[in-house]
C-alpha cells in the first residue's frame, strides 16, 4: 500500500491508526465519526487488532482505557455529543494518564448537519487538559493520527484527534505508508496504585498534569503541524477546514496576508504564535464553532501586554454559529479590510443568487417507504385521537435515531427529543407534572442498550406511569446498520449471545411487557392502547426489520375504480412511495408492501400484489 | 489548473458513486482531488449534493457560490436548486427526469418543463436528456448516474479523457454490474455523438 489512495478523512484516520501500530479499537457510531470504526473493523483481521462496537461512548472509552492500562495501542471513536457521555471517565483519566497510547477520535459537526449541538471539542481539550490535534484534510488526518499515537505514548496522556464534518467526510488523494500488522506484544496489566484514583492520588497527579500542559505547549510550538505561509502585514490565524476556506478567499490578494495554521490548538503553541505576530499589524482569527483560538490569543496578549487589534467572533466580524465556507471567510476578511481602509477582496459576480431560483420541490427528511416506525407511530396517533375525545392528552417523548423523524409532518408525533436515552426519563418527569396526561416514550433498540436501561429502572423504582415503546428494527439504522447487543452478532461478525430486550424489561420489574410485530397495524394499535391504559410502567416491543436491510417481494397497488380520492393514504402517512399527480394517488416503485396504506384506506381500494 | 464540479440528485440515485468515479478518474489523471458530500439524513429521499474539485492544489472541500465550472445533475430540480454554485460561463449536463417529493408536498404542483426552461434560460451550455431511459436500455435504470457521467466526459464538459472514465468503470465497479455500466456510458456517448452531429435536438 505504497501509493495514492482516494480516501475519506475518516478512512485516512483508520489507516493512520493502523500505521501507528494499533492493537485495540472501540467506539459507538455517530455521524460524522462512524466510518473510522467501520474501516477499522474491515481491516481488523488483516492487521491483527481487536475492534468492537461498544454499547455506548462511556463504555467504549472505559474498555479502551483497560486496554491502554495493559499497554495496548488503542483508539476510541465517537461524535461530539458522545464525548459528553464519555466525559465522566475522561475527566479522571486525564489525572491518571495512560500506559499504551490512547487516542480519542471525536468528530464535531458545524452546521449542524446531523447533530443535537454545535459543540467544540477543542474547548473540551482545554477543559479536560487533553492535547488536541485538528487536521484539515485527509492527508493531514492520516499524518496527525500517527502523531497523536506518538505523543500519547511519549507523554502518557490521552490525546484528542478532533475533526469536523468537512474533514471527516471529505475525500482526498492520500499517500499511505506500507501498512503492516502491529508485531509488538501487549505488555499486560501490572498492578499499581497508579491506576486507582483516590483523592490522595488525584492531589498528587494534578500538579504533574498542569506541568505537562506547559511541556506540550513548548513541544507544539516546534510541531510541523503549526506553520506559517505568506509575508503580508495582516495576520490570519486559523485551523481545520477553515484553513482551506481562508487560503481560497485570499488567493488573489496573497501579498496582504500572512497565515498561521494551527494544527495543535490545545495546549496553545504560545511560542509559535508570539513569533508569528511579531511582524504583524492586525490579526484576523477565522475558526468555526467556539472562539477558541481567539480566546487563547487574547489571553496571550493580556499575559505579555501585547497590544494589537484582533478581529474574530467577539467583535462580530465572523459568526459564532453555523458552518463556514469560502464566502463567509471572504465577507469577514472584507469587513476587516474596510476597517483598515484597505481595498476589499473581490467577490466574483454570480450567475444567479439563491433567491432568484424558481420554487422547487421541498424534500424534508422522511421515514423510508415501508419503515416499521411509521406503522407504530400511526397506531399511537390513532390511540391518542381516541383519548383526546375523553379529554386525555397523550404526550410523546422521542429519542435519538431514525425514529426522531416521527417528528416530521404529517405524523408529527414527537413532542420532546433531547439526547440519547432521555426519552423514558423525560416521560417520567412529564407524567408527574401533568394531570390527565398519558405519557409514551419511544426508544430504538440500539439506544435502549446505549442508555435506555437505567431510565427503565428509574421508572419502575420510582413508580412512574409511563409507556415505553421499544422500536426494535434489529439494527442501528440511523448510522449505517451497525450490530448491537440485540443482534446476536459482534462488530467482527462473530455470533454472540443475543441480549433479550423483553427479558431486560421484565427483570427491571415491568409487569406489562408485550411484543408485537410492527407490520400488523391493527394489533399495534390494540396493544398500544392496552399499554397506555395500564396503570404503572408498561412496555411494548415493536419488532420489525429495517427496510433497507431486506429486499421486499411485496408491493401495494391502488384500484382506481374503488378509490374515492379521499387522500387519507397520502396526507396522513407521509409515505414516500405514495404520490399524487392527479385526483387518484399512485403507489410507486419504492413501495415495500408494508400494508399500512391498506389498513388506513376507508374503502378498501388498496391491494397487495406480488412483485413481477 | 483547477476544476470544480457540483454533482446533485436525490437520495438513492447514486450521487456518491458518481462523485467517486469522477474523482478517481481525476486522481488517476495526475490531479489532486477532493470531494465533500452531504451524508446522514439525505439517504431518505432528500437532496444530495457532492462538491468535487480537482487540479494542482489542495482545495477546501466546499465550492463557493458562483464558482463551479460544471453541474452534473441526476435530477433536474436538484440542478435548479444548486444553480447559484455555477459560475457565469459554467456548463450543465443533466437528466431531464424529475422526482416528485413524497406525500406531504403533493398539493404543490411542479412542472419539469418549467424547471428545464428556467435552467436553459440561465445557462446556454446545457445538455438535458432523459438519461433514465438510456440507462434502462443499457440494462438497468440504476446505471443512470454512470450514463450522465459518460455523456459529460464524451461531450468534453470535463478536462479529462472519456477513455479514462471507461477505465475507472472497469477498475471500480464490481464485475457483476460492470458491463451494464459500460453499456450505459457508451450508449449515452453515442447519444451525444448523434446530437453533436446534428441528428438529434438538444
Amino acid at each position: 500500500m505504497n501509493n495514492k489512495h482516494f480516501l475519506m478523512g475518516n478512512e485516512a484516520i483508520a489507516y493512520g491508526a493502523i500505521a501507528a501500530g494499533l492493537q485495540f479499537a472501540t467506539g459507538y457510531p455517530g455521524t460524522p465519526s462512524t466510518e473510522v470504526m467501520e474501516t477499522l473493523i474491515k481491516n481488523a483481521k488483516k492487521y491483527n487488532f481487536y475492534a468492537e462496537w461498544s454499547t455506548n461512548e462511556k463504555v467504549a472509552l472505559e474498555t479502551a482505557i483497560g486496554a491502554s492500562f495493559s499497554g495496548a495501542s488503542s483508539i476510541v471513536t465517537m461524535k461530539q455529543v458522545g464525548l459528553n457521555v464519555a466525559s465522566d471517565p475522561l475527566m479522571s483519566l486525564t489525572y491518571l494518564g495512560v500506559k499504551g497510547p490512547l487516542v480519542l477520535l471525536v468528530t464535531d459537526d458545524p452546521g449542524p448537519h446531523s447533530s443535537q449541538t454545535e459543540q467544540d471539542t477543542r474547548s473540551f481539550g482545554l477543559f479536560s487538559n487533553i492535547p488536541v490535534l485538528d487536521p484539515s484534510n485527509s492527508q493531514e488526518a492520516y499524518e496527525m493520527t500517527k502523531y497523536a499515537f506518538e505523543i500519547s505514548k511519549k507523554y502518557e496522556t490521552p490525546v484528542f484527534l478532533r475533526t469536523t464534518t468537512r474533514v471527516s467526510h471529505r475525500c482526498d488523494d492520500v499517500v499511505l505508508d506500507d501498512l503492516k500488522p502491529s508485531n509488538e506484544d501487549i505488555e499486560g496489566f501490572s498492578k499499581s496504585s497508579r491506576w486507582v484514583i483516590f483523592p490522595k492520588l488525584a492531589a498528587e497527579r494534578h500538579p504533574i498534569l498542569e506541568k505537562l500542559q506547559e511541556t506540550l505547549s513548548k513541544e507544539f510550538s516546534n510541531s510541523k503541524f503549526n506553520f506559517k505561509t505568506g509575508t503580508g502585514k495582516i495576520g490570519i490565524i486559523t485551523s481545520g477546514a477553515s484553513y482551506h476556506y481562508v487560503n481560497e478567499a485570499i488567493s488573489n490578494n496573497k501579498d496582504l496576508f500572512s497565515v498561521l495554521k494551527i494544527g495543535t490548538p490545545y495546549p496553545f503553541p504560545e511560542k509559535k504564535v508570539i513569533e508569528f505576530i511579531n511582524d504583524i499589524e492586525s490579526i484576523i482569527v477565522v475558526e468555526e464553532l467556539d472562539s477558541y483560538l481567539e480566546d487563547q490569543l487574547l489571553q496571550l496578549f493580556g499575559k505579555y501586554g501585547i497590544s494589537k487589534a484582533v478581529y474574530g467572533k467577539k467583535n462580530n466580524i465572523f459568526p459564532y454559529c453555523g458552518e463556514y465556507g469560502i464566502d463567509i471567510a471572504k465577507v469577514g476578511i472584507n469587513k476587516v479590510l474596510d476597517i483598515l481602509k484597505i481595498q476589499r477582496i473581490e467577490i466574483p459576480e454570480k450567475l444567479i443568487s439563491k433567491n432568484e431560483i424558481i420554487p422547487l420541490p421541498v424534500r424534508p427528511p422522511n421515514l423510508c417507504a415501508g419503515c416499521m416506525h411509521r406503522t407504530v407511530f400511526y397506531a399511537f396517533k390513532e390511540v391518542s385521537k381516541e383519548l383526546k375525545k375523553q379529554n386525555i392528552q397523550t404526550i410523546f417523548s422521542g429519542d435519538i435515531g431514525c425514529y426522531t423523524l416521527g417528528n416530521a409532518p404529517p405524523l408529527e408525533l414527537i413532542d420532546t427529543c433531547l439526547c440519547m436515552g432521555a426519552g423514558i426519563s423525560i416521560a417520567g418527569g412529564i407524567s408527574r407534572t401533568n394531570k390527565n396526561s398519558k405519557n409514551v416514550a419511544f426508544i430504538g433498540d440500539s439506544t435502549f442498550f446505549h442508555s435506555g436501561i437505567p431510565a427503565v429502572i428509574n421508572a419502575v423504582y420510582n413508580k412512574a406511569d409511563v409507556t415505553i415503546a421499544v422500536l426494535d428494527n434489529r439494527t442501528t439504522a440511523m448510522t449505517g446498520h451497525q450490530p448491537h447487543p440485540g443482534t446476536g452478532k459482534t462488530a467482527l461478525g462473530e455470533a454472540t449471545k443475543l441480549i433479550d430486550i423483553e427479558g431486560i424489561l421484565k427483570s427491571c420489574g415491568i409487569e406489562f411487557v408485550k411484543t408485537v410485530s410492527a407490520d400488523d397495524f391493527l394489533t399495534c394499535k390494540e396493544i398500544s392502547r392496552a399499554a397506555i391504559d395500564y396503570n404503572g410502567p408498561s412496555a411494548v416491543v415493536f419488532r420489525g426489520t429495517c427496510v433497507s436491510l431486506v429486499k421486499s417481494t411485496k408491493k401495494c397497488t391502488i384500484n382506481k375504480n374503488k378509490c374515492t380520492g379521499c387522500k387519507i393514504c397520502v396526507e396522513r402517512l407521509g409515505c414516500p412511495a405514495i404520490t399524487l399527480n392527479g385526483d387518484i394517488p399512485e403507489i410507486m416503485e419504492n413501495c415495500t408492501g408494508c400494508g399500512l396504506c391498506m389498513a388506513v384506506c376507508p374503502v378498501d381500494a388498496i391491494k397487495e400484489v406480488d412483485e413481477q | 489548473m483547477n476544476f470544480s464540479v457540483i454533482i446533485c440528485g436525490v437520495g438513492g440515485q447514486g450521487v456518491v458513486l458518481a462523485s467517486r468515479l469522477l474523482a478517481i478518474t481525476a486522481m488517476n489523471s495526475g490531479f489532486h482531488v477532493n470531494t465533500a458530500e452531504t451524508l446522514g439524513m439525505s439517504q431518505r429521499e432528500g437532496s444530495v449534493v457532492s462538491h468535487l474539485q480537482f487540479g494542482d492544489d489542495i482545495k477546501s472541500s466546499l465550492i463557493p457560490e458562483g464558482s463551479a465550472d460544471l453541474i452534473i445533475g441526476l435530477e433536474v430540480s436538484e440542478v435548479a436548486r444548486n444553480l447559484h454554485f455555477l459560475k457565469k460561463n459554467g456548463k450543465i449536463i443533466t437528466n431531464s427526469k424529475m422526482i416528485l417529493p413524497s406525500a406531504r408536498s403533493s398539493n404543490e404542483k411542479y412542472d419539469s418543463e418549467k424547471i428545464i426552461n428556467f435552467i436553459k434560460e440561465k445557462v446556454k451550455s446545457t445538455i438535458c436528456i432523459d438519461f433514465s431511459e438510456i440507462a434502462k436500455v443499457a440494462g438497468n435504470p440504476k446505471s443512470m448516474n454512470v450514463s450522465v457521467l459518460g455523456a459529460a466526459f464524451y461531450a468534453e464538459f470535463l478536462p479529462l479523457k472519456y477513455d479514462n472514465f471507461l477505465k475507472t468503470i472497469e477498475s471500480e465497479i464490481p464485475e457483476k454490474y460492470r458491463n451494464i455500466n459500460l453499456n450505459a456510458a457508451k450508449l449515452s456517448a453515442e447519444t451525444i455523438f448523434n446530437m453533436q452531429e446534428g441528428h438529434d435536438e438538444q
